[in-house]
Formats: C-alpha cells, structure tokens, sequence
C-alpha cells in the first residue's frame, strides 16, 4: 500500500497546493475572461448545437412559429445528391482555393523579400501593398469586376488561359485560368501576408547571414537554408489567414447559396436545409485549413524528438513497474492472507 | 574583390584594371551594397506590380470623371475631356450619400468600441493569469477563428428575431460586447500577445505597492498597449465598414429592410437604387452608365481611403507592434 502511494507520485512532477494568493489570483483572471466565457456560451455554444439540430430537421415558418419535423440525415442527402448547385459550387470552391492560396502566399513572400532588400521609397511601396485591405469588400469586387477592371487589359490573358485549356484536363484548367482572370483582385488579399512577412524578415538575427556568408554559402542557399525556415511558421500562419478571408468573402458564391436557401420560400429548403449546407460547407472549411497546417506544421528538431521519445520510454516503463507491483500486492492479498489465517 | 588581391599586379595598365574592377563591382555589388542589376530588377518589378495593384483603382477613378461621350469615344483612354462632377453628384444623390455614410460610421464604430473593451479585457485575462482550462480557451478562440461564421449565422438570426433586436444596430453591438464580435479572435490574439511583453517584475512592483487587479490593469498594462489599441480599433473599423454578408443579415434585412443601411449595402444595390432614384429625380437623371457606377464605387470607399491616407503610419506599423509574428 505505501509502496504503491509513493509511485503513484513521480519524482519529476512536485505538486505544491495552491495557496490561497494563487486562488485568487486565478479568479481574477477568470472574471477577466468572463465576458468572452458568456460570449462563447451564449454566441458560440448555443447556435452551433442548434446549429446541428436544425440541420436534422426540415423547419417550416409559420404564424405561430417555427415548426420542426425531424429528418434525420435527409437534408444531407438531399443537399449531396440532388442539389443541382451546392455539389458543382464547392468543387469550384475547394479547387479555386487549393489554387489560390500557395499563389497568394507565395507571391506575398516574394514582395516582402524585395521589400527586405535596403531599397528607396520602402514605405511608399509598403503604403501601396497594404491598400487594398482597407477597401476590399465583396460588392467593390463585384463592381470592378463587372467593369473588367479587375483584370489588367494591356495583357492578353486570352492566349494564356487557351493554352492552358488546351493540355491540361478542364477540371484543373479552369481554376487556373480563373486565377489568370482574376489576377487582380486575387493579388488584392496579399496585402496582410506581405506585412506579417516583411516582419518576421526583419527579426531574422544578420549574424546568421554573415556566418553562412564566410562559409560561402550563395544567396540561394541562403535563402534556402536560413531565410525560409525562419519564416516557416508565418507560411501556415498565412495560409490559414488567406483561406478564411477568400472563405468568408462575398465573391464565394458557397455562402451566397446558404444565405440564399435560408430564405427561400420552398417547402424543402429553409433554414433547416440551409444549416445543413452550413455544416457542410465549415467542414470542408476546416478540413482545408488541416490540410494546409498538416503540410506547413512546423516539425520539431531532430534533439528533441529523440528527446521527447526517450521521455516516453521512461514512463511506460515507469508504467510497466506500477502494474507490476500492484499485481503483487493483489497477490499478496488474495493468496497469503488464508495461510496466515 | 578577390581577385584583385589574387591577380598579379599588372604594370602597363594599372588604371584599367581598377576601372573594370569598380565596374564589375557597381553592377553584380558586393557584400555590403546590392548590384545594379539587382536593384534594377527589384525596383522594375515593384513598380510593375505596384501598378498591377492600383490598376483597379486608377481605372475606377479614371472612369468615375468621363461623361457618356468620353465613355464612347475610343481615343480617351485614361484622360477625361473634362473635369465631369455630375457622375458624383448622381451616384451621391441615389445613394442617398450623407444619411448612409453617417450611418456606416455609426454600425462600424459602436461595435468596435465594443470589441475594444471586451477583446482587451480577455486578451489581459489570458496573458497575465494562469488559471484551469486557460489553455483550452485559448486553443478555442484559435478554432473559432477558422469556423466559418455560416455555421452559426441561422440559430443566431432566429435568436435575434425572438428577442426583437434583428434589424436594429443591437445585433452588431451586444456578440461585440462579449467578445465575439466580427473577427474578434484576432484581436483577442493581438492582445494577448501585447500584454505577455509587458513585464511580469512591473506589475508585481504594483502588487507590492498595494494596486488591485484592476487598478494594476488600468494604470500599469493599458498605458503602454496603445499600439495594440490603435491597431485592433482601425482594423475593426474597416472590417465592419466593409462586411456585406452579415451587415446585410442582421442589421440591414434581407426580406424585411430596416431603415439601417451602410455604404457597401447601398452601393452592393446600386443599380435598383439608381433606377428608383432616375424614375423619382426631377431633372438631370441620365441613365445608368459605367462612370457613373464607377463615381459611385468610388466614394463608397472613399472615407475609408482617407482614413488610410492619414493614419498610414499606424496601419503599415501596426503589425509590427503586435509582435504577431513573436518576439
């Protein structure tokens, strides 16, 4: 029995009470959080299971209210198979951003680099770079692509987008031709991405480039070696940022349709419909962004994964010594005890 | 530079040595000061691309002065004929210019001074104490973040419906009084990273001297975020200046209009508007054209590109004050 208590406690991990100065302190922290906690409950919590329950239902509006008649998994099927606009749209959707994402990134990795560069009018550039985050906004997009304006006339994108269709399957030809399209606009959500790199370019210690400048390391593989895996965190960073913004953005004809089903006046469709559609449509938003984090997730060092692994070693066998020792106990107790009797 | 050290020393024609040397050097650059040819290619492609950026919006203002004529005529191309008022003047009067503008002012500023106090109260909550579950907290803010705001928007609408504040500012204000406003995980974030560098031995200096929680929050933490500030307020304010999609949802109305409108909303219905407004005009209403959509495009971003021109330092800087990026 006292064996086993004094294992139950490893050594490493010292558990001191809380005093009552750290009590205290923590429930001032709480009441600090407290409004985001009612938040959370009251805008978070509530709509999102609600959310889900009324994805299961077809809702009806009537003079008393709504009126719920339970589907179980219809609305799903319903929106999967026979919706003539959401399967075709989301296909649109995940492609153009599969697409657009590493462009936009890449592209805003690519100015904040010559932005890095000791060069004139720096903030006059950066001043221009960041515009259009302040007027980006669906209908100014809509406006000026009606225009043609979101799209630069002095080049012919006719010939690029024809020759692109012309090898490649029409599946993956038209995002990218779409992108070709829209170049505009597209490059238009790469203002915050630029900032947050030209940032983290300026925090990277030059010691390092003098160091891999006496090796004689080329500027490529300084580029290769020091500047990209400083930035690697801001990469994902980026990612999930130009995601969620081209995601909640208006020109996303997806949550137009949800909107638009929501408030459709047939029997079928409704907010119970629309819901579901939502559901759907945030999945496939999440899956997206664990897509892109599952391949920018920054990997651990070589030490300390070995590190972490011992570590793991030692507590199974930590484990595997409790599990003998209380067997023994138990033993003890259900053999000797008779004999001593 | 090395090989000037490593070849030998040419007697007849030392001066055109060095000079091919200085040459070679002002062109391909050394250690210290980039090439010519680098700084060619830099500064030719941030000008391309800067023009490819504003291209949109040097088209909308061009577009925005030319009449019908200019519009026709094929050799007018950027320059109008003439200074030309009367698109503005059209695109002011059917969007009924001052009323909407007062408005977007009011639906995008109340919510951010909403989400100043609530997002600054949580992001200090999470950087300066350590209480149960704050971890879980904060990884849920993070998820909130990506959730897209379609997920929650129906149940949302039908609560705001049941307690009679759809269509009214309300709905903006109070998820904005608790934190949860439009992208208030960011500005959670934003200050949560600010007051983790603000450091631990000041606050504690407080504690001794006998200052509260809150005391030590309003006279040591909040003094020296005003970046922080700064920051979450302008981009607050511009994002909400510039949502449609839940503007429209809850604050303008889809099936029943509310007599709140903003902007965007106006100028996303700038075509019925226009139409209305040319049927009801006494005189002067020409049709519909490009300039004047244009004219209209434009000045519905106008105050906010004066916003930007002003307070420019604040908006390039900002992230870099937020320390988003780690310190």
């Amino acid at each position: 029995m006292t064996v086993s208590a004094k294992h139950r406690k490893p050594e490493n991990r010292i558990r001191v009470k809380r005093g009552p100065l750290e009590k205290k302190d923590a429930r001032a922290g709480v009441l600090f959080v407290l409004p985001w906690l009612i938040g959370a409950a009251v805008f978070l919590a509530y709509p999102l299971i609600m959310s889900l329950w009324y994805s299961l239902n077809n809702i009806r509006l009537t003079s008393e209210g709504m009126k719920f008649t339970f589907l179980a998994q219809g609305n799903f099927t319903q929106i999967l198979l026979s919706d003539p606009d959401f399967l075709p749209n989301l296909v649109d959707y995940l492609l153009s951003t599969v697409v657009s994402v590493p462009v936009i990134v890449v592209f805003a990795l690519m100015i904040a680099l010559m932005l890095n560069e000791k060069i004139r009018g720096k903030s006059f550039f950066r001043l221009i770079f960041f515009l259009p985050v302040i007027i980006v906004s669906g209908p100014i997009l809509n406006s000026l692509t009606e225009q043609n304006a979101s799209t630069i006339s002095v080049v012919d994108t006719q010939a690029v987008t024809a020759a692109i269709a012309s090898f490649l399957p029409p599946m993956i030809a038209q995002p990218i031709s779409g992108l070709f399209s829209n170049m505009v606009t597209i490059l238009w959500y790469s203002g915050v991405p630029i900032l947050i790199f030209l940032s983290a370019l300026q925090k990277i210690d030059r010691s390092q480039y003098e160091a891999a400048y006496v090796d004689g390391a080329s500027g490529w593989e300084r580029f290769w070696k020091i500047t990209l895996p400083s930035v690697k965190p801001m990469i994902l960073l980026n990612c999930v940022y130009t995601i969620v913004f081209v995601s909640s953005n208006d020109q996303n004809q997806l949550i137009t349709l949800i909107k638009s089903a929501m408030f459709s006046g047939t029997s079928e469709k409704g907010y119970g419909y629309a819901s579901a559609m939502a559901w759907i449509y945030s999945l496939v938003v999440l899956l997206l962004v664990g897509l892109f984090a599952l391949i920018f997730m920054a990997r651990k060092d070589k030490y300390e994964r070995e590190a972490k692994k011992l570590d793991r070693k030692a507590k199974q066998e930590r484990r595997k010594v409790l599990h003998i020792q209380r067997r023994q106990a138990r033993h003890a107790k259900k053999y000797h005890r008779p004999t001593v009797r | 530079m090395q090989r000037s050290i490593t070849a030998p020393p040419s007697a007849e024609k030392p001066a055109r040595r060095i000079n091919r040397d200085r040459v070679k050097k002002f062109f391909l650059g050394t250690r210290e000061k980039n090439g010519f040819i680098k700084l060619v290619v830099i500064y030719g492609l941030l000008i391309c691309i800067g023009f490819i950026y504003v291209y949109p919006i040097l088209y909308m203002i061009s577009a925005s002065f030319m009449t019908l004529d200019d519009l026709l005529d094929s050799s007018i191309r950027w320059i109008p004929s003439s200074l030309n008022l009367a698109n503005y003047r059209q695109a002011g009067l059917s969007m009924n210019y001052w009323n909407s503008l007062l408005q977007s002012v009011m639906i995008s500023g109340l919510p951010t001074l909403c989400t100043l106090v609530s997002c600054a109260l949580t992001g200090y909550g999470l950087a300066r104490y350590k209480f149960r579950g704050r971890g879980a907290i904060i990884g849920l803010i993070i998820l909130t973040f990506v959730l897209p705001s379609q997920i929650t928007m129906i149940p949302t609408y039908s609560m705001y419906a049941r307690l009679g504040i759809l269509n009214s500012i309300w709905s903006f204000i109070l998820p904005a009084a608790v934190a949860q406003g439009l992208n208030a995980p960011i500005f959670i974030m934003i200050f949560w990273q600010f007051f983790r560098t603000v450091p631990q031995a000041l606050v504690e200096a407080a504690k001794i001297d006998g200052a509260g929680h809150l005391r030590s929050f309003f006279r040591i933490s909040l003094p020296s975020a005003a970046p922080a500030f700064i920051t979450v307020a302008l981009f607050s304010f511009v994002w909400y200046w510039n949502e449609f999609y839940l503007t429209q949802l809850y604050v303008h109305g889809v099936l029943v209009e509310s007599n709140l409108t903003t902007l965007i909303i106006q100028l996303q219905n700038f075509n019925t508007n226009y139409s209305a407004y040319a049927q009801t005009a006494v005189s002067g209403a020409t049709n519909l054209n490009e300039s004047i959509k244009m004219a209209g495009t434009l000045i519905a971003v106008l105050p906010l590109m004066i916003l930007y021109f002003v307070l420019q330092k604040h908006f390039v800087e900002s992230i870099d004050r937020t320390g988003i990026t780690g310190e």
